[in-house]
C-alpha cells in the first residue's frame, strides 16, 4: 500500500520530471513525439477526471436540496440549469447550428452563458472603481506616491490627459519602463527562482506534501 | 576645372555602378541545419563588399544535381548576415558577418530527412548574373540542442547548490527566515474563524496540476487543514479543476489524520464548481455572501477573476490572504486583502510553515541562485557598455554564456 500511494507515484515523477527537463534539450523529432503523446495521456485523463467532477458537483447540491439547507433553491437552480443543458446537448449532438438554424443547445448558450458571463466580467469595472478608491485613499506616504503617480499614469495614458498635461506622457513613459519594469523583472526573476527550486523538490522527492500525509509516511 | 572633383564624387557616391558584374558568392557551402529537429538545411557564404540591395541572390534547388532547379527564396544581397545574438560562438554555423539562410521544408520544396539535395545560387544584378557551383547537403534531426548547453549547465550547477544547501540545512537546522507577515496570519485567520463560528474557504486558483502555482497551493492547503482540523473549523475549498480537487481531498485527509482528528473530516469540503472561469467566480461570489466566511485563502495563479473574488470577500469583512505568481494580479490583491505572499514568498511557504530543515534549506540555495543572477546582471551591464564604448564584440563571448538560445 505504502509502494503504492508513496514510492510508486514518487518514482514516476522523477522519471517523467527528469525526462521532460531532456526533452527541452532535445530537438529530435523522438522528443517532440514523447510530449505529444504524454499531452494527449493528460488530455484523457483531463476527461475522466471530469466524472470525478461532475459526481462531486451531484453530490454536494443532492445533499443540500434533500436536507432543505438555507439556499437550496440554489442547487435545484443548478441542477435545472445542468440537466436541461445536458439533455439539450445530447439531442442536437453538441451541435449548436443545424440546418443553417440555431439548435436549442446553441440558444441556450447563446442568451443564457455568454449574457451571464458578459454580467460577471463587467462587474470588473465597478470593482476596479472601489479598489482604486480603497488604494488611492492617501492615508501613508506610500499610499500618496501611489496616488500622485496613478494619477500621472491615467492622465499619460488617456488623449485628452496628455492633450491638457502634455508632460505627463513622458513621466508615464518612465514610471512604466524603468520603475515598474524594475520591481516587475525583480519578482519575475523571484518566482522563475522559486518555481526552479520547488520543480526540482517535486522532481528530487524532497517536497512530497502534494501527496497527502507527512514527509516520513 | 569645377566639375573634375564633382564627377569624381559622384563616382564614389555611385558606389555600386562600381561594384562590377556579379561574382558567385564565395565560400558557399550548405549544411544539416544544426541543433534542430530535422528537415531543413542552412546555407552559408562570405559576404562581399559588392553587396547592395539592387543586387540579389536567389535561391535554386533540386532533388539531385541532375534535376530540375526550383527558385526557393529571393532577397536582397545585403541582407541574411549573422548577427552578434543569433547563435551563440559555440554553437554557430557560419562565422558573423557572413550570409546565413535557413532553408526549412516547406510546400513549394519539401525537404525530407536523410535525402541530400542539390542548391546553387545566383548573383544577380539589372541582366547580370553569375551562378555558384551546385552544393549538397543532407538533412538530419539532432539529439541535442548545442545552443542550449548553458542552459542546461546552469540547471545542473543550480541542482548542485540546492542538494548542498539541504544538506548544510540538514547539519545545521537553525536557518533564520525572513518573516513574512501573510504566513503569520494564517494562524490568526483560523482562530478567528474558530471565534466567529464560520468556514475558512480557501482557493487553489485557476490552473491545473501541472502548474508549480497549484502545487505550491496545494502544499500551503495541507498545511491550513492541519491547524483547521486542531481548531475544528470548517474548510471549504472549492475547485475549477477536478484533479486538483482529487488531489485537494487526499492532502486534506491525511492532513487531519496527522492532527489525530480523521473523526472531523468530511469528503465534501473539496468539492468542484466547473472549469468556467466566470460561473466558478459567481459560484464562489455567492458562497462569500451566503456563509460569509471568516478567512479566505487565494493561492495559486489567477486571471480577470481575482478582483471578483477579493473584492467580494472584503465587502464580506472576511481577512483576506493571498499568495500568487501572476505579477499581473497582484496589485488586485495588494490592494484587496489584508495580506499578499508575493511571488517566490508563494513557493517558500510550505518551507516557512513547516519549518522542516530539508525545505528551509532549499530556500538558501534559492537565495544563492538570486545573488548569481544579480552578479551576472550587473557583470553583463558593465561588459555590455564597454563593448558599445569600444565598439569591440569580443565581449559578446562572455554575454553569450548567459543567453537563452533556441
Amino acid at each position: 500500500m505504502i509502494f503504492l500511494k508513496r514510492q510508486l507515484p514518487l518514482a514516476i515523477t522523477f522519471v517523467m520530471g527528469v525526462g521532460f527537463i531532456l526533452q527541452y534539450y532535445i530537438p529530435h523529432p523522438v522528443s517532440e513525439d514523447a510530449i505529444t503523446t504524454v499531452s494527449k495521456w493528460m488530455q484523457i485523463i483531463s476527461g475522466f477526471a471530469l466524472f470525478l467532477g461532475l459526481a462531486s458537483l451531484f453530490h454536494v447540491h443532492a445533499v443540500k436540496i434533500k436536507r432543505q439547507v438555507p439556499g437550496w433553491g440554489y442547487s435545484l437552480a443548478l441542477y435545472v440549469g445542468m440537466v436541461g443543458t445536458m439533455v439539450a446537448g445530447f439531442w442536437n449532438h453538441g451541435e449548436t447550428m443545424a440546418d443553417g438554424g440555431q439548435t436549442a443547445f446553441g440558444w441556450l448558450y447563446d442568451y443564457t452563458m455568454v449574457p451571464l458571463q458578459g454580467t460577471m466580467f463587467s462587474i470588473l469595472a465597478f470593482f476596479i472603481a472601489s479598489a482604486a478608491y480603497r488604494a488611492f485613499r492617501a492615508r501613508s506616504r506610500e499610499a500618496s506616491v501611489l496616488l500622485v503617480s496613478a494619477v500621472v499614469v491615467m492622465m499619460g495614458r488617456v488623449p485628452l490627459g496628455q492633450f491638457l498635461v502634455p508632460w505627463t506622457w513622458d513621466v508615464t513613459q518612465w514610471l512604466l519602463n524603468v520603475l515598474n519594469s524594475a520591481v516587475r523583472r525583480a519578482i519575475l526573476i523571484g518566482v522563475s527562482m522559486g518555481a526552479v527550486a520547488l520543480s526540482l523538490k517535486i522532481i528530487l522527492g524532497i517536497e512530497r506534501s502534494y501527496l497527502g500525509g507527512g514527509k516520513d509516511q | 576645372m569645377i566639375f573634375a572633383p564633382l564627377v569624381f564624387a559622384l563616382l564614389f557616391i555611385g558606389g555600386p555602378a562600381f561594384a562590377g558584374p556579379p561574382t558567385p558568392p564565395e565560400g558557399f557551402r550548405a549544411l544539416d541545419t544544426p541543433n534542430d529537429a530535422g528537415k531543413s538545411l542552412s546555407l552559408v557564404w562570405k559576404a562581399s563588399p559588392s553587396d547592395t540591395k539592387e543586387r540579389s541572390i536567389q535561391v535554386w534547388a533540386a532533388a539531385s544535381p541532375q534535376a530540375a532547379f526550383k527558385k526557393v527564396a529571393e532577397f536582397p544581397s545585403n541582407t541574411r548576415y549573422v548577427k552578434p545574438g543569433d547563435f551563440p560562438w559555440w554553437a554557430q554555423p557560419a562565422a558573423r558577418g557572413d550570409h546565413y539562410l535557413k532553408l526549412p521544408s516547406s510546400q513549394a520544396f519539401p525537404i525530407a530527412d536523410g535525402t541530400p539535395y542539390a542548391v546553387k545560387l545566383l548573383v544577380r544584378e539589372g541582366d547580370q548574373e553569375a551562378w555558384s557551383d551546385v552544393v549538397q547537403a543532407t538533412a538530419a534531426p539532432n539529439y541535442f540542442n548545442w545552443a542550449q548547453v548553458n542552459n542546461l549547465v546552469f540547471v545542473l550547477a543550480f541542482t548542485g547548490v540546492l542538494l548542498g544547501s539541504i544538506a548544510a540545512a540538514r547539519r545545521n537546522p537553525h536557518i533564520r527566515l525572513r518573516r513574512i507577515a501573510g504566513l503569520d496570519a494564517v494562524e490568526e485567520a483560523i482562530g478567528r474563524s474558530t471565534e466567529m463560528g464560520r468556514p475558512i474557504l480557501y482557493l487553489t486558483g485557476s490552473g491545473g496540476m501541472d502548474e508549480v502555482s497549484t502545487i505550491a497551493a496545494t502544499v500551503i492547503l495541507g498545511e491550513v487543514a492541519k491547524k483547521v482540523a486542531r481548531y475544528d473549523t470548517t474548510l471549504k475549498v472549492p475547485h475549477r479543476d477536478p484533479i486538483v480537487m482529487a488531489v485537494c481531498q487526499e492532502i486534506v485527509k491525511e492532513s487531519y489524520i496527522e492532527a489525530g482528528r480523521p473523526d472531523a473530516f468530511k469528503e465534501d469540503s473539496n468539492f468542484f464548481i466547473t472549469g468556467d472561469q466566470f460561473s466558478y467566480t459567481a459560484a464562489v461570489d455567492g458562497i462569500m455572501l451566503r456563509e460569509k466566511p471568516a478567512a479566505n485563502f487565494f493561492m495559486g495563479s489567477y486571471f480577470a477573476e481575482s478582483l471578483l473574488l477579493t473584492e467580494t470577500g472584503a465587502s464580506t469583512g472576511a481577512i483576506q490572504i493571498a499568495g500568487t505568481d501572476s505579477d499581473h494580479q497582484l496589485p488586485f490583491f495588494v490592494t484587496t486583502c489584508d495580506y499578499t505572499l508575493i511571488g517566490e514568498e508563494l513557493y517558500a511557504a510550505s518551507a516557512y510553515l513547516s519549518r522542516e530543515p530539508v525545505l528551509v534549506g532549499t530556500l538558501r540555495g534559492q537565495d544563492f541562485g538570486k545573488a548569481f543572477i544579480m552578479g551576472v546582471l550587473v557583470l553583463g551591464t558593465a561588459l555590455a557598455t564597454v563593448g558599445a564604448i569600444a565598439d569591440t564584440e569580443v565581449v559578446s563571448y562572455v554575454l553569450d554564456l548567459f543567453k537563452d538560445f533556441k
